[in-house]
């Protein structure tokens, strides 16, 4: 284990940035976190998680993927994709980084491969940060999330007045090699995992259930009455899929500029009324319908492909942005209920 | 108060006055209510809340619950009547089947407001006068209740219901002097590139959620041409600047004489982009250009923007000689 004096993390930051691209916390003209890339004299969000989750370094909302130019009857083909470098991704929260292995099954190990996420995921070092502060939104324990031992390439704790570093991996090894960091006793941040859990030990959605949901269980909740109910005041917006970490649906379309055409994918919503349309129509026609895919998708249709695994990690964003405070946990709560 | 509506939902279902109740839902913490319908007294009993966390504006919901069969009860507070009476002069609330119970409000909390202010981990809130008591996480702590509201409430424009059959609590007054318009100015004094900049900073974090669309009681098109794939302008995401800038101006245009200044636009961005500002432009100009007016206030005005006469001030003419307004 490694150790920094906090006082001394912009030297660190200053280190990193000299030899790759740097994305840090920083809080934006919203007065929320954001990931930026870091430069002089930005300081690092002390806010509980961004605004928008991590998924965005890796799997960006918009990206080109082809070009055309038109010329005539002539169509020449451009390639799209920028050069990549590798970058530094520093103070992911322990749910943002089980995120990324929920989207890697996806993307990443699955075949064919999507290139455009797995080059962008080999490129980057995660640097994980423990949560010192939980908010009443968090329930990343009921996915078995430990807030004290965030995964990642590099974890890093908060104690006192210094910053605790573990490499993980052989990419987070090579990060920390040649940066001006002191040695430090193994049980180093036990002081600070134990404070953590002191407080997870109090959220009051710790013990959310979720042991009715998982693999196997489409017959079970599909036709539920409740989902009239949960999705009647729904207003359609996608706020929920895009601040969520996991949500990895997406669309393909042109942005036509007569001569000039640029083929990009872009995040896609279940929540919108276009969604998986087809030429024979749509085949979730109302908001009902829309609403049901997205939770069936997180804790059952999800865990029917991945051994279990859900597709939520617990970050609370959902809770903290619908519109109309509809979400997961509600969902779960209200369905749940009715298989006891 | 919160006991007195509960009341009147139950009153009013029992006494077959209204078939539905549309109200806030109890949620999972003591601030996250959820608009929601109510058919039975019991559901009343169990789940029905009215606090100071009752935000959502009601009244874009009415477009469809009036729709139905039966007659629905709505508890407004004042922001929401002047969406419910915008919404019946454009003919798109039924209101015989409407029975509008009008709520006096003194403004309502917001958890971004309070989470702004540094608390976290908020478990439970005790309003005590003109104070917020607090539970959290990590122990009490206390905060004034104006710190808790949102920007909507403290710059409200009027306190009074416009619209009701009955009215709960001391209808209010309409508030002239909330200085609703001071950021406003503040932005149109600062020079063109200034001004750009701000909205760039601002509108390049736009996720295209649609959460401000789809919350807006103005915004109430059957089809929006921006979900329309054969419109040729439909975008599910910005594909570039020009689209995150183009999005929220056409609509600000599209709302322009209609918008009502509730709010929810601001209260609903996940980005925090202060929408609101570009509503309050259009609503600062018309009302310099071509009189003060207030979209929602009444049932006879006419709005300037489908008022045409032949004295009316020609806005380019005007800018063009500097700005003069006289």
């Amino acid at each position: 284990m490694k150790k920094l004096l906090k006082t001394d993390l912009d030297t660190l930051f200053q280190a990193i940035a000299s030899r790759q691209t740097l994305y840090i916390p920083v809080e934006d003209a919203g007065k929320q976190a954001a990931f930026i890339p870091y430069a002089p004299g930005l300081v690092m969000s002390t806010a509980l998680n961004t605004a928008r989750s991590a998924k965005d370094l890796f799997f960006p909302q918009v990206e080109s993927l082809v070009n055309f130019r038109m010329d005539g009857k002539h169509i020449e083909i451009v390639s799209a994709e920028a050069e990549a470098k590798p970058f530094v991704l520093f103070g992911v929260r322990a749910c943002d980084a089980r995120s990324f292995d929920i989207l890697d099954r996806v993307f990443y190990d699955a075949e064919p491969q999507d290139t455009f996420y797995a080059r962008r995921r080999d490129l980057g070092t995660v640097v994980t940060l423990a949560c010192s502060a939980p908010e009443e939104t968090c329930f990343c324990t009921a996915f078995g999330i430990d807030p004290a031992e965030p995964a990642g390439d590099v974890s890093v704790w908060e104690s006192g007045d210094s910053c605790l570093f573990r490499a993980n991996t052989e990419k987070g090894e090579a990060l920390l090699r040649d940066l001006p960091l002191e040695d430090a006793s193994d049980g180093a941040a036990d002081a600070a995992k134990d404070a953590i859990r002191k407080i997870t030990d109090l959220l009051p959605l710790k013990d959310l259930d979720l042991t009715p949901f998982g693999a196997g269980k489409t017959q079970t909740f599909f036709d539920d009455p409740a989902w009239a109910s949960l999705s009647e005041s729904c207003v359609g917006c996608g706020t929920c899929t895009f601040v969520c970490p996991t949500c990895q649906c997406f669309d393909i379309r042109d942005f036509d500029g007569g001569k000039e055409i640029r083929r990009y994918r872009c995040w896609d919503s279940c929540m919108y009324s276009d969604f998986t349309q087809m030429s024979a129509g749509q085949p979730r026609p109302t908001q009902k319908e829309r609403f049901r895919q997205r939770f069936m998708h997180k804790l059952v249709y999800y865990p029917d492909m991945h051994e279990g695994l859900f597709s939520c990690v617990g970050c609370g964003r959902c809770l903290q942005k619908c519109p109309i405070h509809m979400n997961i946990v509600k969902v779960i709560r209200t369905l749940g209920e009715e298989t006891k | 108060m919160q006991g007195q509506i509960k009341e009147k939902a139950i009153a009013l279902l029992r006494s077959g006055a209204a078939d539905r109740v549309l109200g806030w839902k109890l949620g999972e913490f003591f601030y996250d209510l959820t608009p929601a319908v109510f058919r039975t007294p019991e559901e009343v009993e169990r789940d029905f809340v009215f606090s100071v966390f009752s935000g959502p504006n009601l009244s874009k919901y009415l477009i469809e619950e009036s729709k139905k069969e039966g007659r629905v009860a709505a508890f407004l507070k004042p922001c929401d009547s002047y969406s419910f009476v915008q919404l019946q002069k454009e003919h798109r609330i039924a209101r015989e089947n409407v029975y509008a119970v009008g709520v006096a409000c003194d403004g309502m909390c917001d958890m971004k407001s309070i989470r702004a202010h540094g608390v976290k981990g908020v478990l439970s809130a005790r309003q005590e006068g003109d104070k917020l008591l607090l539970e959290t996480l990590y122990g009490p702590a206390e905060m004034d209740k104006r710190d808790a509201l949102p920007e909507r409430c403290l710059h409200c424009k009027s306190k009074k219901v416009v619209d009701f059959d009955e009215m709960m609590g001391e209808n209010g007054t309409e508030c002239p002097d909330c200085g609703r318009f001071d950021e406003v100015e503040r932005l149109e004094a600062l020079s063109a590139q200034e001004r750009f900049d701000f909205w760039r900073g601002h509108f390049s974090r736009c996720i295209r959620c649609n959460a401000c669309r789809n919350v807006c009681p103005a915004c109430s098109c059957v089809k929006c041409v921006f979900d329309n794939p054969d419109s040729g302008v439909a975008q599910k995401a910005a594909a570039s600047d020009f689209e995150e800038n183009n999005f929220h101006i056409i609509r600000a245009y599209h709302v322009a004489g209609r918008c009502t200044d509730c709010g929810e636009c601001s209260r609903v961005c996940p980005e925090s982009i202060p929408l609101h500002l570009l509503n309050r432009k259009f609503i600062k100009d018309m009302n310099e250009l071509y009189g003060a007016y207030q979209a929602g206030a009444d049932f006879d005005s006419c709005p300037p923007i489908m008022d045409f006469r032949q004295d009316d001030a020609e806005p380019s003419v005007i800018y063009a000689r500097g700005g003069d307004r006289a």
